[in-house]
């Protein structure tokens, strides 16, 4: 099981793994987007490390849920709707729940993830966060009904995306500022799938 | 009269195409929500809600918008607000912007201004 006080900590675990990783993913930006992921990701999780005091003790959906809001109102780029509207969702799923298990992990990813198909308008395949995040939650959420335990879950998932990320390599952007760049857009890794993965990964580690 | 507001990852465009809808329109209440709060380039929540509430009015509002995170966050604000009385603009800024003026200085309303601002998409320019 997994308490408010263990997802407080994660939250802060996700944005040191978001500030180490802040060039790199603005690197990755520069190449076929707008230059700003890791700046703008930065700038959202410090938002949110700087409100993990005052969420101690609220229940788990309430402290998603300002994450969203707090992601919303701070990253500027449309990682901010997008990753905003996930940790809402995510929240609505665990409403007023003091302690989450493995199966409300999944189904907090499960949410989260049509929040961003919601908001983004986009589907597997076009060179998104969804690349990453979809092979993710399908690993885990198989690993969940085969009995695994929660890190080999984890593990999985991040293996998923990462494989993921390799994948939109290959792949024409049809959606986002990299849907202008068209075939330009192949041979590099798309930074939303990148900064999912850095956030699955960094929650995987904390197990 | 309907309110517009222009919504761009740009402080410096939407303050351009709010002076430039100026021209024609010298009425009709625009507001501007461009780049973040700190003055980089993106959008601002807040800054989309409060132009929003700033021309609003029982006429109603409607959000023209570029591209990208421009449009997510204002599909984000138009939640917080009357499906009613709050409508997005599915049309290229700059002549959509003109076009939706215009048509709010007449005293259209405000389903008239949007879909003056949406027929542009069909013009063609040569």
């Amino acid at each position: 099981m997994t308490d408010s006080d263990k997802v407080l900590n994660i939250l802060q675990k996700i944005a040191d793994a978001i500030h180490e990783n802040e060039q790199f993913l603005t690197d990755l930006d520069a190449a076929i987007g707008d230059n700003d992921h890791g700046i703008n990701m930065d700038k959202g999780f410090q938002k949110v490390a700087t409100d993990i005091p005052s969420l101690s003790g609220k229940d788990i959906g309430s402290i998603l849920k300002r994450v969203g809001m707090d992601l919303v109102s701070t990253v500027g780029g449309s990682a901010g709707p997008l990753y905003g509207t996930a940790f809402m969702k995510a929240g609505a799923v665990v409403a007023d729940k003091n302690e989450i298990d493995q199966e409300d992990f999944v189904s907090i990813m499960e949410a989260g993830i049509g929040g961003v198909q919601l908001r983004g308008k986009a589907v597997k395949g076009e060179k998104t966060m969804l690349d990453a995040m979809i092979p993710a939650f399908e690993a885990m959420k198989a690993s969940c009904t085969a009995g695994d335990d929660t890190p080999s879950m984890l593990k999985k998932g991040v293996e998923a995306a990462e494989n993921g990320v390799e994948y939109t390599k290959t792949i024409i952007a049809t959606k986002g500022r990299a849907s202008y760049l068209g075939e330009r857009s192949i041979g590099h890794q798309d930074p939303g799938a990148t900064s999912f993965t850095v956030i699955l990964r960094a929650i995987s580690e904390s197990y | 009269m309907v309110g517009i507001v222009l919504v761009s990852h740009s402080e410096k465009l939407v303050s351009g195409v709010l002076d430039f809808c100026r021209l024609m329109a010298k009425e009709c209440p625009i507001a501007t929500a461009g780049g973040t709060s700190d003055g980089g380039y993106g959008t601002d929540y807040d800054k989309i809600k409060e132009a929003v509430s700033s021309v609003m009015s029982p006429e109603g509002v409607l959000i023209i918008m570029d591209l990208g995170s421009s449009v997510m966050t204002a599909e984000m604000v138009l939640d917080e607000f009357d499906s009613d009385t709050v409508m997005m603009a599915d049309c290229p800024m700059v002549e959509g912007a003109v076009a939706a003026t215009v048509e709010a200085e007449g005293g259209s309303n405000l389903l008239t201004v949007k879909q003056a601002a949406e027929e542009v998409r069909e013009v063609s320019k040569f």
